[in-house]
């Protein structure tokens, strides 16, 4: 055993970060499915729509990678 | 933590190894204007641009030729994005956000290329394109509508009571984008290129052990999944910071609440 107890913490720390992922991918999921849901019903109108869908996963996505900038400075420092 | 893996036995190699910035000719330091592999890439992506687009417009035909069509394609596709997206009002800075898109797609692609360093899979890099980005919008904003840009930051649609708790989240939110910007497009090329090569590593098995004989096929078919994800991924990306550059924009010249 080497190491001290702060690095310890720091790669504990750092994997849970990475449940945060969980949490995107909830949120993207969510943003993805009410699209298809709401393109099946009009899908005439879906198409004009694609932008909106991207720029709500990116969105959504931006909080998971929040949770990966946590994890990587705790890794690279903390 | 590269060094620990290349100790062990067989076939092991280290997933990130893929991403270290390595000097082109000899094996000095890295320096700032030390021609790396990094440097290589990059350069290889602007020829191909610059290629695609002088065989697409040599011809200029009625009927394009397969060249032409995907000059056409993509600068059709861009376009119509930026006037969609951000205006008509934007079309001044299409030339900058195309170059970026057709930047940022052929690094994505040709990373994909077996032995192909990636330089969007560097935060130096994407930081440097998301900070332009960051920095082009704030200026046109400022200059284009002087202080009624911080109008940006006050909902006026709000109750008043809450516009100061509100100004000081859309203050945090705006000097967020570039983080969220560059790290999105940096974490999503390199952790594809890591998963592929944790796949990889596990596909020579079969000359090591028993076990390989299970493990090894479905890695091999683990890899062809992932490539065919990571292909769709670059384009995505590439589409994905694109327009949030044209929303960014959008802000700058009709910073409306």
């Amino acid at each position: 055993m080497t190491g001290d107890i702060v690095q310890m913490g720091a790669y504990i720390g750092a994997g849970l970060a990475c449940m945060g992922m969980g949490g995107a991918a909830v949120g993207v999921g969510n943003v993805a499915g009410n699209f298809l849901s709401g393109a099946l019903r009009n899908p005439s109108a879906a198409a004009g729509q694609t932008a909106t869908l991207f720029i709500g996963i990116a969105f959504a996505e931006a909080l998971g990678i929040f949770s990966f900038l946590v994890a990587l400075l705790l890794m690279f420092a903390v | 933590m590269a060094d620990e893996a290349h100790s062990g036995e067989g076939l092991t190699f280290h997933p990130m190894d893929q991403f270290i910035v390595r000097p082109l000719f000899g094996d000095g330091e890295v320096g700032v204007f030390t021609i790396t592999n990094a440097t290589l890439w990059m350069a290889i992506s602007v020829l191909a641009i610059a290629l695609l687009f002088v065989m697409g417009t040599r011809g200029r035909a009625i009927i394009p030729s397969r060249v032409q069509s995907i000059a056409e394609l993509a600068y059709g596709f861009i376009h119509k994005m930026v006037e969609d997206v951000a205006g008509k009002d934007a079309l001044k800075f299409f030339p900058y956000i195309f170059t970026v898109f057709l930047f940022i797609l052929a690094s994505n692609f040709l990373g994909l290329l077996p032995k192909a360093f990636t330089p969007t899979s560097h935060i130096a890099v994407t930081a440097i394109l998301a900070m332009a980005v960051f920095l082009t919008v704030t200026i046109v904003g400022f200059a284009k509508h002087g202080l009624h840009f911080l109008g940006l930051f006050w909902v006026s649609s709000a109750p008043l009571a809450l516009r100061p708790v509100l100004a000081l989240i859309e203050v945090i939110s705006y000097f967020v984008r570039p983080v969220s910007h560059s790290i999105r497009l940096a974490g999503n090329m390199m952790a594809g290129h890591a998963v592929i090569k944790v796949f990889a590593a596990f596909a020579p098995l079969v000359l090591i052990s028993g076990i390989g004989i299970a493990v090894t096929p479905l890695s091999i078919v683990a890899i062809t999944a992932m490539y065919g994800l990571e292909i769709l991924v670059a384009f995505i990306q590439a589409y994905v910071f694109t327009i949030l550059t044209c929303v960014y924009l959008k802000d700058a010249l009709h910073p409306g609440h």
